[in-house]
């Protein structure tokens, strides 16, 4: 019982992580793929505006999750870490470019810094869920055993299942991060950016969903455990929901009702997430070690669940608001495209220049 | 406490035993990892006081001087706590990716600290947003409030990390059962012995390498004859915290020494690289530990027994109470000793200068000497900060649990260390190389773009 109390947290913390945390990986994939300086300039400078509050505060969710998952499951911990430390030694790597050149850019004064930053920034926005996810992947299709750097350290994680995991996290940053754009577009009444975000909300959406479904072939044949507990109950309960929300963002973000299509869209990643571990149960490592082996004593789970009881008190009402300040646009900049700064004012098309 | 552990049972590593021929790697990325982002917390825990004292000097006499800097170093703190995000990130997957033997071993005792910090950091990120984003969009009041929460945060946070090296140094809170760690209680853990000195020791440590950096800065500028408010401001509040702690340190320092005395006497031992226990011990300035003893140093009759248990004829334990292979390298620990004390107290007398020519003739001192020094202090103090560092955390070796497990049993069996070192190495350097790129940047900017209003000068007042 306390055992999954605390898993719960982490299913949470790592829900929190992809839905958040997601979608700004999500923002950089689409700064990646937003063209040249001057014809992406407007949808990178909407995602620099949209991340540039929130991201740091999302990130904690990693750190949330890892410390829980370390506290309360150490062997678990120390097993899937020590396997799979090529992909997470460059999701490191990754995460330190990824934050690093996103601050940089902001005060970067030519457009070759801003690309090669901007550069650092998207790529590694790229790398580091694909890489995660990958981990995830090992995990779920039992490739983690107990031990120290007991596993394969390539095939464990360069497989089907990871494979299709990381692409999954990659996809579905994006459609987040697509969805939360257009929304934030339409607060700021951005009128050429919603229809750019609602374009990709809806393709990227529709893409992470014949993944997601097409993915199961691939669990059917590379992790059947998995695919088994993802088509039966309960797994295949949160399956179906995870499909509803999806198709409900969808038509959401079809008929740009973009504050409504946020929750639904994080109630897909959510149900995703803990169908999940209702798949994988009892196991923590599949066929190698059940939640309750890999728990720690009463007292270690009794002190992190009061520890984060207390402090959710302080979280919650904080996060709250961070977000509403930043939903209701208090912390918003001036809009302003990225190449924008770097353009001659001569040429005439400077934003405050109609105004 | 320590003795007891000592001489109990060792533990071995959960996850059975490691052989790992790049121990030494593992150990110089995880250091190379902590250099790196421990001057960061060091602006976690000191710079958001800084902050709120300029903004504060805003709202009481409202010249606007004082909000351009103000809003200026909530633009620093920011980006060095993204970056210190990054960095910190890199230092949990440590945990994992270095030494999951420890991590699975004694996930379960330490693991509290890094939870509660992980609260710490939540709230530190959500207020620097609101913060820095709520500039000139919040009322002015409202927005002094956001900051506290980044005060608070940052000075938890760092608290419940060093509880866990307090921790690692002074091992409480579960008890060894044939070599398996049963019983755990991480309350027990978390509020150990060493986590009060620690944590007062690196909190003004915090506020001597944010304080003399800053100042530095402003000193800099002064010496190019900018005098302004802003500047004279930025000078002397940096300079002021910086000053303040750095008296308060020293006391500070007897504290954790005559701690360590007690419950690490080889660590301390090799401090002052004492080979054979002694009464009424001498301590040694400068010269080299070589076969048992300091050469080439100047001894001092009694000192050590004096300053460690405040007694001269006190007996001192020496290296010589353990075999070898429980002894850290001498020379690392004691040169980084000596270096932090000698800089410490090279700071301290500039410190006292600053107070003393404030208290007398209610100026700053004019010598451009006195500008140079401040300018240097930072750097100095930074070296300091990690040299002592290095002492704590090399005087450990070869635990990495005090007297319960040695460091290469919470190694991990993953290969790669070696390029894993140098890949992360070039990253770090061009991590520090774009920081320093981007605060040059930041600094040549007019402060008066900060307020949109040109800023009086300094004799203005």
């Amino acid at each position: 019982m306390l055992a999954d109390l605390c898993l719960a947290l982490i299913i949470l913390g790592l829900t929190a992580y992809a839905v958040m945390g997601g979608a700004d990986f999500g923002a950089g994939f689409w700064d990646l793929t937003a063209g040249g300086a001057s014809r992406g300039g407007r949808v990178r400078g909407m995602v620099a505006r949209s991340m540039g509050p929130v991201w740091e505060a999302n990130h904690v969710w990693l750190i949330f999750v890892l410390v829980i998952f370390w506290t309360c499951f150490p062997i678990a911990f120390g097993s899937a870490m020590s396997t799979l430390y090529v992909p997470l030694f460059i999701a490191t790597i990754g995460i330190i470019f990824r934050g690093t050149a996103f601050a940089l850019r902001g005060q970067a004064a030519t457009i070759n810094e801003a690309r090669v930053l901007g550069g650092l920034f998207a790529l590694s926005s790229v790398l580091v869920p694909f890489c995660m996810g990958a981990a995830l992947g090992a995990i779920g299709s039992g490739r983690v055993p107990i031990g120290n750097a007991a596993g394969d350290p390539f095939s464990s994680w360069l497989n089907p299942t990871s494979i299709l995991v990381g692409a999954l996290a990659v996809i579905t940053g994006a459609y987040l991060a697509a969805v939360f754009m257009a929304g934030d577009a339409a607060r700021g009444g951005l009128r050429d950016l919603v229809v750019a975000f609602r374009g990709r909300a809806l393709a990227s959406g529709a893409l992470s969903g014949v993944l997601a479904i097409g993915g199961l072939i691939v669990l059917h044949d590379d992790a059947p455990n998995l695919f088994d507990g993802l088509t039966s109950s309960p797994g295949l309960f949160f399956v179906i929901g995870s499909a509803l929300a999806g198709i409900a963002t969808i038509a959401l973000v079809w008929r740009e009702s973009f504050e409504a299509a946020r929750y639904t869209a994080a109630a897909a990643v959510g149900c995703l997430t803990i169908g999940w571990a209702f798949a994988q149960s009892p196991y923590l490592l599949p066929n190698e070690l059940t939640l309750d082996e890999a728990a720690a004593g009463d007292t270690t789970l009794v002190a992190v669940l009061i520890s984060v009881a207390v402090g959710m008190i302080l979280l919650v009402p904080s996060l709250y608001l961070l977000y509403s300040f930043v939903l209701r646009g208090r912390l918003d900049e001036d809009f302003e495209p990225l190449d924008q700064r770097f353009r001659p004012l001569s040429a005439g098309d400077h934003p405050k220049d109609g105004r | 406490m320590g003795l007891l552990i000592l001489a109990a049972e060792h533990a071995g590593g959960a996850l059975g035993s490691t052989s790992q021929p790049d121990l030494l790697a593992a150990r110089q990325m995880q250091a190379m990892s902590f250099v790196v982002h421990i001057p960061l917390v060091c602006f976690g825990i000191a710079f958001p006081t800084m902050v709120l004292f300029a903004e504060g000097l805003w709202l009481r006499t409202g010249r606007p001087a004082y909000k351009a800097l103000a809003k200026r170093w909530s633009k620093v703190m920011m980006i060095l706590f993204a970056v210190g995000v990054v960095t910190g990130t890199i230092l949990s997957f440590e945990f994992g990716l270095l030494w999951p033997n420890l991590t699975a071993t004694f996930g379960n005792v330490f693991g509290l600290g890094f939870a509660i910090e992980g609260f710490s950091f939540f709230i530190e990120a959500i207020f620097i947003a609101i913060y820095v984003y709520g500039w000139d969009r919040l009322p002015d009041r409202l927005h002094f409030l956001t900051g506290i929460p980044i005060a608070v945060a940052g000075v938890t946070g760092s608290l419940s990390v060093i509880s866990v090296n307090a921790w690692m140094n002074h091992p409480g809170g579960f008890d060894i059962v044939n070599g398996k760690v049963v019983n755990a209680d991480p309350w027990v853990a978390l509020f150990n012995d060493h986590l009060w000195y620690e944590f007062t020791h690196m909190y003004l440590a915090g506020y001597m390498v944010a304080g003399f950096l800053v100042a530095g800065a402003y000193a800099a500028a002064w010496l190019k004859g900018r005098r302004d408010l802003y500047h004279r401001a930025g000078l002397i509040i940096a300079l002021t915290f910086a000053a303040l702690a750095t008296p308060v340190q020293i006391v500070v320092g007897d504290w954790a020494g005559r701690q360590v005395a007690e419950d690490q006497p080889v660590k301390l031992a090799a401090f002052e690289g004492l080979g054979e226990t002694t009464k009424g011990a001498s301590l040694h300035l400068g010269g080299i530990y070589q076969d048992s003893e300091v050469k080439y140093g100047v001894g001092i009759p009694k000192l050590l027994s004096l300053l460690a248990f405040h007694e001269p004829d006190a007996k001192v334990q020496g290296l010589d109470s353990v075999p070898r292979r429980d002894r850290p390298p001498v020379n690392i620990v004691r040169i980084s000793f000596q270096s932090m004390v000698a800089i410490g107290t090279v700071l301290a007398a500039l410190a006292a200068f600053y107070v003393a020519v404030w208290w007398k003739r209610r100026r700053l001192p004019r010598s451009p000497w006195f500008y140079r020094a401040v300018i240097a202090a930072g750097p100095l103090a930074l070296v300091a900060l990690i040299a002592g560092w290095v002492t704590t955390e090399v005087g450990r070796q070869p635990w990495v649990v005090y007297g319960v497990m040695r460091t290469r049993q919470a190694v991990t069996n993953a290969g790669g260390l070696p390029v894993a070192y140098i890949a992360l190495a070039a990253v770090y350097l061009s991590l520090l190389i774009g920081v320093i790129w981007l605060l040059r940047r930041l600094a040549g900017r007019s402060p008066a773009l900060e307020v949109d209003a040109p800023l009086e000068s300094a004799d203005a007042r």
